[in-house]
């Protein structure tokens, strides 16, 4: 186990190409973190700048305290599970998990050891014999797992393990990622363009775009929090509702998000939705509407946890004041109160 | 497809039954020769059932050859065809899986340059260089050797260019996999990328074990010594010009001898053959 460190990290192919621009991040021992963006954001590259298969065009990675800038992927110690799994498929599943151990120089026992103590954890001890062929899509990702872990390295990366899942499996392995981080305590960078996913997993999270790092913190915080009106309307869904009004005579973007809308009388709403369409999710029930007029005015969503009748009419809602949010139009950027 | 038009079934059979015909009845001719005498076989018309000569025939030809054609046994030669045949497919597979690894997995410069030139000279046949690969072979004193029936027909466009497209394929992450559990090039290349080509390199194995054992031209310049003749040249110094007699029945022996070891290669590697042309293991 060790602390990462990405001190002003950058990446670009030519010039004129930057994907990374200067990414600064103190990662403690055992920490999982999670590096949220929308595709495209440079998150897999940064994490792949962080394995050592994207060489890094300015600033330093620190491992444990060493640099890594110069060093090739296994003298990194460090372990990847890909996107899709990367198994070798003429190997078994107990090859798969051996082979880097075997390159290691490893003593057959003591890789006999890891590997059936990985299987255990893993519950793969049964399909040891098996290609990865004839197994799951589940199976598979834990046998991508079982690799990483066996080699007990200092950080585990992840590169969007979970998104070649359905759904309920999606939601099982999050869990089982969960209770595995908490009993090896690894450091670990997991990537992925699923909110749910960082919420539920992250220590602390990265959220990025267009190779930014627009917003570091703690889930609950950045959701409490969000640092600008990419990161707003990127966490949570619906997304925060960004209405544009005044404040102290000047424009600003005010954001409340869709739970903090509450229906009330007439005469106390702060705002009128014009309801546009009704979805009821059975625990609760999604309002989408518009605030002025329906082609140009702000589009809003509320979270009522009561059925609503209506199809479509009017919604007085009013706010708490400590619940509302303050942008920049310009800049997307937080004011603070 | 399901139907039920019994007429189109029997006339689609009968359209197959007739191409079989068409192409089985040399190669039942040419058996019906080789178990026959010469003066049976110069009757008209010739008998079409097999006679009581085969063992005769056959062991003459394996062991000692014709009296008036080639006086070299055909065992010597099948072995010559062998060895050629096999030195070929196994060089071929050899040179070009390593030579696509390096096109497919290096940067390096002039990368597509290189896989152009080798693709341009898959428009190049043997017979077109064969003047100046003769002089070559013939200078470096390879004629009536091993190393000069197989060498100038090892590098191998098309077998290159099978295994480039094989392991673009092959996903990248798995080179990623294999680096981030520390296997250098080399190893990833005998671990990884060999291993998944056994079907293509088994397809690829059939396809040259008969383009090497059916090798005509090149043999037939640089072979002057009985004991080098391969089986195919074999037959065609078997027969005889002017006024001897050709010994039809020896030689009809020897294209049936010469046939069954590609049928067999084919048929004991067709499971693998279309394995490795239609689906790859990823």
């Amino acid at each position: 186990m060790a602390a990462v460190s990405l001190r002003d990290v950058r990446k670009s192919y030519t010039p004129e190409l930057q994907v990374i621009h200067g990414v600064n991040m103190e990662i403690a021992d055992g920490e999982f973190i999670v590096i949220l963006g929308p595709s495209g954001c440079g998150k897999s590259t940064l994490l792949r700048m962080v394995a050592g298969l994207e060489t890094i065009t300015a600033g330093e990675i620190a491992i444990g305290g060493r640099v890594v800038n110069n060093l090739e992927p296994k003298d990194r110690d460090i372990a990847m599970v890909f996107q899709n799994y990367a198994l070798y498929p003429h190997m078994s599943v107990y090859d798969n998990m051996a082979y880097g151990l075997r390159i290691r120089g490893l003593s057959k026992s003591e890789i006999d050891t890891r590997v059936q103590k990985a299987a255990a954890i893993l519950e793969l001890a049964k399909f040891l014999d098996r290609r990865p062929r004839a197994l799951s899509g589940g199976q598979r990702q834990r046998v991508a797992m079982g690799r990483a872990i066996v080699r007990e390295p200092q950080v585990f990366l992840f590169d969007e393990p979970l998104s070649n899942l359905d759904a309920k499996l999606r939601v099982q392995m999050r869990a089982e990622l969960q209770g595995l981080h908490r009993r090896l305590g690894t450091t670990s960078l997991f990537v992925t363009h699923d909110q749910v996913e960082a919420m539920t997993l992250a220590q602390r999270m990265i959220v990025m775009n267009a190779g930014r790092a627009e917003q570091i913190g703690a889930p609950l915080e950045i959701y409490a929090k969000p640092a600008s009106t990419f990161v707003a309307s990127f966490i949570g869904s619906p997304p925060m509702n960004l209405i544009p009004s005044q404040r102290d005579g000047r424009e600003v973007l005010l954001g409340v998000r869709p739970e903090h809308l509450e229906p009330c009388a007439p005469g106390d709403a702060g705002m009128t939705v014009d309801i546009d369409l009704i979805e009821p999710l059975g625990s609760d029930t999604l309002v989408y509407g518009h605030i002025g007029a329906e082609r140009t005015g702000a589009r809003v969503a509320v979270r009522l946890h009561q059925s609503v009748d209506a199809r479509t009419g009017h919604l007085p809602v009013r706010y708490a004041p400590a619940h509302v949010h303050y942008f920049d139009p310009a800049s997307g950027k937080r004011i603070e109160a | 497809m399901v139907e039920n038009r019994p007429w189109l079934t029997l006339w689609s059979h009968g359209v197959l039954l007739t191409g079989i015909a068409l192409i089985a009845f040399p190669l039942y001719i040419t058996f019906v020769a080789s178990t026959r005498t010469l003066e049976e076989i110069l009757q008209v018309p010739m008998p079409l059932v097999p006679g009581p000569h085969f063992w005769e025939n056959y062991s003459q030809v394996l062991t000692a050859g014709t009296t008036r054609g080639a006086a070299a046994p055909v065992g010597q030669m099948m072995l010559n065809s062998l060895i050629m045949a096999l030195v070929i497919a196994f060089g071929k597979i050899a040179i070009s899986i390593i030579a696509s690894f390096a096109i497919v997995y290096f940067r390096f410069p002039l990368r597509t340059f290189f896989f152009w030139m080798i693709f341009v000279t898959l428009m190049l046949p043997v017979e077109v260089r064969i003047i100046p690969t003769f002089k070559v072979v013939s200078d470096l004193g390879m004629l009536n050797s091993y190393v000069g029936l197989t060498l100038p027909l090892i590098a191998s466009a098309t077998a290159t260019f099978l295994f480039r497209q094989f392991f673009m394929t092959v996903p990248d992450e798995l080179a990623e996999a294999a680096r981030v559990d520390g296997a250098g090039p080399m190893r990833f290349f005998w671990d990884v990328l060999v291993p998944l080509s056994k079907t293509s390199m088994a397809a690829l194995f059939v396809i040259q074990f008969i383009y090497g054992w059916n090798q005509y031209l090149w043999p037939l310049l640089i072979t002057t010594d009985e004991s080098m003749y391969t089986a195919v040249i074999g037959i065609k110094r078997m027969i005889v010009g002017g006024d001897a007699l050709t010994e039809w029945h020896l030689v009809m022996a020897t294209a049936v001898l010469a046939l069954v070891p590609p049928a067999l290669v084919v048929m004991l590697m067709q499971k693998w053959f279309v394995k490795g042309l239609v689906e790859t293991e990823k």
